[in-house]
């Protein structure tokens, strides 16, 4: 009886939460990823909608992307592909734009993200109203799983400096797993020009600039199982070079 | 501000102050004491800064979550979504 009740005010409540999924070779992934959000959405009983944006992955994950559609519907699952690899920065801005809901979930798809986090997400927004809840790997029962001593020195080095020299309100910068009120998504992702694990920065970055409200989630990281990180090549230096540029313009 | 000036500022400020003790600049003939107190100040605030650092990125290391658990609820989710997601009709 309660839990109807519950399910039944959240309904009337009229939020709906756009999901943004880039894909870019993620074939495996994305079938369990989808699975796992309606797996918790539906647990939930919040309005939600997955938006699907492939840029043309050769592996077919468009085809199976199709499939899921057919399985849970056009109005849950919406595909938005564009026809070659643009950058994760551009497939955020082209995703909102065919969002309908009012906030707005931004999550990899190759599963480090879990599912399981999205009502703590949604439950702390309420608790605080806040503009943006960012996931955070460095706080509480927050963690990550695969990672070796030298990626924990990199990232935790990397994090001290970056919360030395530009005093964010956040502790877990270069995650990419938030909830956003969908005008403040908008209004930022317009203003960042990064590229990368920078790109995720200078979004939260700017959100103190704004003076925008965040709240902070502990999830746990766990490294991509399946496919390739795209995002490798000379990390650290584009890092640290983001890192500066931030330092001087913000 | 940028995050730059406000470092900059920060960092010119304590440089003036520690120029006008060490060299007496404004004539204030303060006792020796404090001229010998202030002029290694620098180096022993870089050293301190230094070792904070270092301690603190180390002992977050260590203490960095390793999710065992997380993982391991993961593989058994796959599992479950695959047998599910085939009985839907998907094609892998
Ligand atoms: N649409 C689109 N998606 C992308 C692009 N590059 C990466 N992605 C997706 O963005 C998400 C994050 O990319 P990853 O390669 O996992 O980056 P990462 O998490 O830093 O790297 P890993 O350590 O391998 O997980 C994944 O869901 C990718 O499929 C792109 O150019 N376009
Ligand atoms: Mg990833």
């Amino acid at each position: 009886m309660a839990s109807r009740k519950t399910s039944h005010r959240i309904r009337e409540n009229g939020d709906k939460y756009s999901v943004l999924l880039p894909t870019y070779n993620e074939r495996e992934n994305l079938p369990l990823i989808v699975w796992l959000l309606v797996k918790y959405f539906g647990e939930s009983g919040h309005n939600y909608e997955v938006i699907i944006i492939d840029d043309g992955s050769p592996d077919g994950t468009l085809e199976v992307a199709e499939q899921l559609q057919r399985i849970y519907g056009q109005d849950r699952i919406l595909l938005r592909p564009r026809a070659k690899k643009l950058g994760l920065g551009t497939a955020y801005i082209h995703g909102v734009k065919h969002a309908t809901g009012n906030f707005i979930f931004i999550m990899d798809a190759d599963l480090s993200h879990h599912p399981k986090f999205i009502p703590e997400f949604i439950q702390k927004q309420k608790e605080g109203n806040y503009d943006l809840v960012s996931g955070t790997r460095y706080r509480g029962n927050g963690g990550v799983y695969g990672w070796d001593l030298r990626r924990k020195l990199i990232s935790r080095g990397a994090n001290f400096l970056t919360q030395v020299l530009l005093r964010p309100n956040a502790s877990d910068l270069t995650g990419s797993f938030r909830l956003y009120k969908k005008e403040v998504l908008e209004n930022l992702v317009e203003r960042c020009v990064s590229k990368g694990y920078v790109f995720q920065m200078e979004m939260i970055v700017r959100a103190r600039q704004l003076n925008y409200s965040v709240g902070e989630v502990p999830i746990s990281f766990v490294d991509r199982v399946y496919g390739e990180s795209k995002l490798g090549g000379n990390e650290i230096l584009s890092f640290v070079k983001g890192l500066l540029v931030l330092f001087a313009t913000t | 501000m940028t995050k730059l000036l406000q470092w900059l500022l920060g960092v010119s400020l304590l440089v003036a102050v520690w120029a006008l003790v060490t060299w007496d600049l404004l004539d204030l003939s303060l006792p020796d004491t404090y001229r010998d107190v202030a002029w290694p100040m620098p180096l022993y605030l870089l050293v301190s800064f230094g070792c904070y650092s270092l301690a603190t990125v180390g002992y977050r290391v260590a203490t960095f979550n390793d999710c065992e658990d997380a993982a391991l609820e993961l593989q058994q989710q796959i599992k479950e979504a695959k047998d599910d997601l085939k009985r839907k009709g998907l094609k892998m």
